[in-house]
């Protein structure tokens, strides 16, 4: 466990953290290891548990009807992958691939929602810590959409 | 600075010593003067590149300055005055005005670490400064080159970026913007690898060229990441007509980009690079 909160404690994404609620997020972590093309997470599945990448790399994807998947991002060390725990209903929108051997934290969803609850302060942390994610990530969406690099 | 003919307005003819085809509509022209000389250039800086009956264009240099007897440009097609470069032949004989322009800071970057980043053809005007960077390796801090492209088919000087990356002293990550999932590398838009190059903000110098929202999205993540403003340097693009500073057509705000530019420091042009009436 000490092993767990050393590794917790250097992730950036849990920087000032203070110890109490670095101990309650500790509750809910361990740490997990997925194979090369092994799925973190799969579209329309309960999104019971997300991830902090230690090590490796993460594709996000849609796979539409009768097509191979279309990768949206690819995810490494830091990132986190998976954000729908967040939001009722709490299912998986995408997958979420490994593309190499990738290490990670696994958090569980549904035990860190219960401290949220419990504590809005550590549900406040944990917001702002997740929103520049989101926020970051939809820019990097636009970003793509515009196509920039095609013919004009 | 004008380094060729006493007239910059007179196009000098030029060979097409080789075609090299980069992608399905981007060629990469070999150009050899008539006359023998090639003018210096400096990393960054353009040339003039005219079809004869066609009309004429802007085209950054693309090659090595240390390769005394040929300019490189790289071309895609997208008008009439490109298509046609693109369509040239070994033989062919266009008209070249220049180089132009100021190019990149390679003496502000000595000692520095050296971040490069390119948006799709952008890598063209910074494959010099690689070249140089590789060439002096060790009047520079750590190099670190990111590539953004539309598909991994549209990558430029794919092979070229699989050997630096592999054989020599530089950091190379490439990310596109779709892929399917046979794709191996990184998916996303190239700002977002600036928070893992291998290099210290507050001592690097980055180079930065692309579509012009590409590199403003570059520049909000250069100054998250810590890089000061006076160290981030643009390669803006105009509609580039005398390349002397006359014309005006490629006014920028108080700064014609063919005289002042391409090259611009982050500083001088900060408060109208988002004005989107310039």
């Amino acid at each position: 466990m000490r092993n767990l909160e050393e590794i917790l404690s250097k992730q950036p994404f849990l920087a000032g953290l203070d110890g109490e609620h670095r101990r309650l997020v500790l509750g809910c972590a361990r740490n997990r290891r997925f194979d090369a093309g092994a799925y973190l997470l799969r579209e329309g599945e309960p999104a019971d548990e997300f991830y902090l990448i230690r090590q490796g790399r993460v594709a996000l994807e849609i796979a539409p009807p009768d097509k191979a998947p279309i990768v949206i991002a690819t995810l490494g060390e830091g990132d986190i992958v998976g954000a729908s725990w967040l939001i009722p209903p709490y299912h998986w929108r995408l997958d979420a691939r490994a593309v190499e051997p990738t290490l990670v934290i696994g958090l569980d969803a549904e035990c860190l929602r219960g401290k949220c609850e419990e504590d809005h302060d550590l549900g406040y942390e944990m917001m702002k810590r997740f929103l520049p994610i989101f926020v970051k990530r939809l820019h990097a969406t636009r970003l793509q959409l515009l196509d920039v690099y095609g013919r004009s | 600075m004008v380094a060729s003919a006493e007239d910059p307005m007179l196009p000098q003819p030029y060979r097409v010593a080789a075609v090299s085809r980069e992608l399905a509509d981007t060629v990469t022209l070999e150009l050899t003067p008539a006359s023998g000389l090639r003018p210096a250039f400096a990393c960054g800086q353009f040339n003039m590149l005219y079809v004869f009956g066609v009309g004429e264009i802007a085209v950054s240099v693309s090659g090595e300055s240390a390769q005394q007897n040929s300019f490189f440009h790289t071309v895609r097609a997208l008008g009439a005055v490109s298509t046609a470069l693109a369509n040239l032949t070994p033989g062919d004989t266009v008209g070249l005005r220049g180089p132009f322009g100021k190019g990149w800071p390679l003496e502000a970057a000595a000692d520095a670490d050296v971040l490069i980043i390119a948006g799709g053809l952008g890598l063209a005007p910074l494959r010099p400064v690689v070249y140089e960077a590789l060439a002096d390796r060790n009047r520079y801090g750590r190099l670190a080159l990111l590539v953004g492209s539309r598909h991994p088919t549209d990558m430029l000087y794919r092979d070229e970026l699989e050997h630096w990356r592999e054989h020599l002293d530089v950091d190379v990550d490439v990310t596109v913007d779709h892929a399917d999932a046979g794709w191996h590398g990184n998916v996303g838009v190239v700002p977002g690898l600036i928070e893992r190059a291998p290099v210290d903000p507050v001592r690097t110098i980055a180079m930065v060229c692309g579509p012009e929202i590409m590199m403003r999205f570059t520049v909000d993540a250069l100054r998250e990441a810590g890089v000061a403003d006076e160290r981030i340097y643009l390669s803006m693009e105009r509609n580039m007509k005398c390349a002397v500073g006359l014309c005006g057509h490629c006014q920028f705000g108080p700064k014609f980009i063919c005289r002042d530019g391409p090259v611009l420091r982050l500083d001088t042009v900060a408060d109208i690079l988002a004005v989107r009436e310039i």
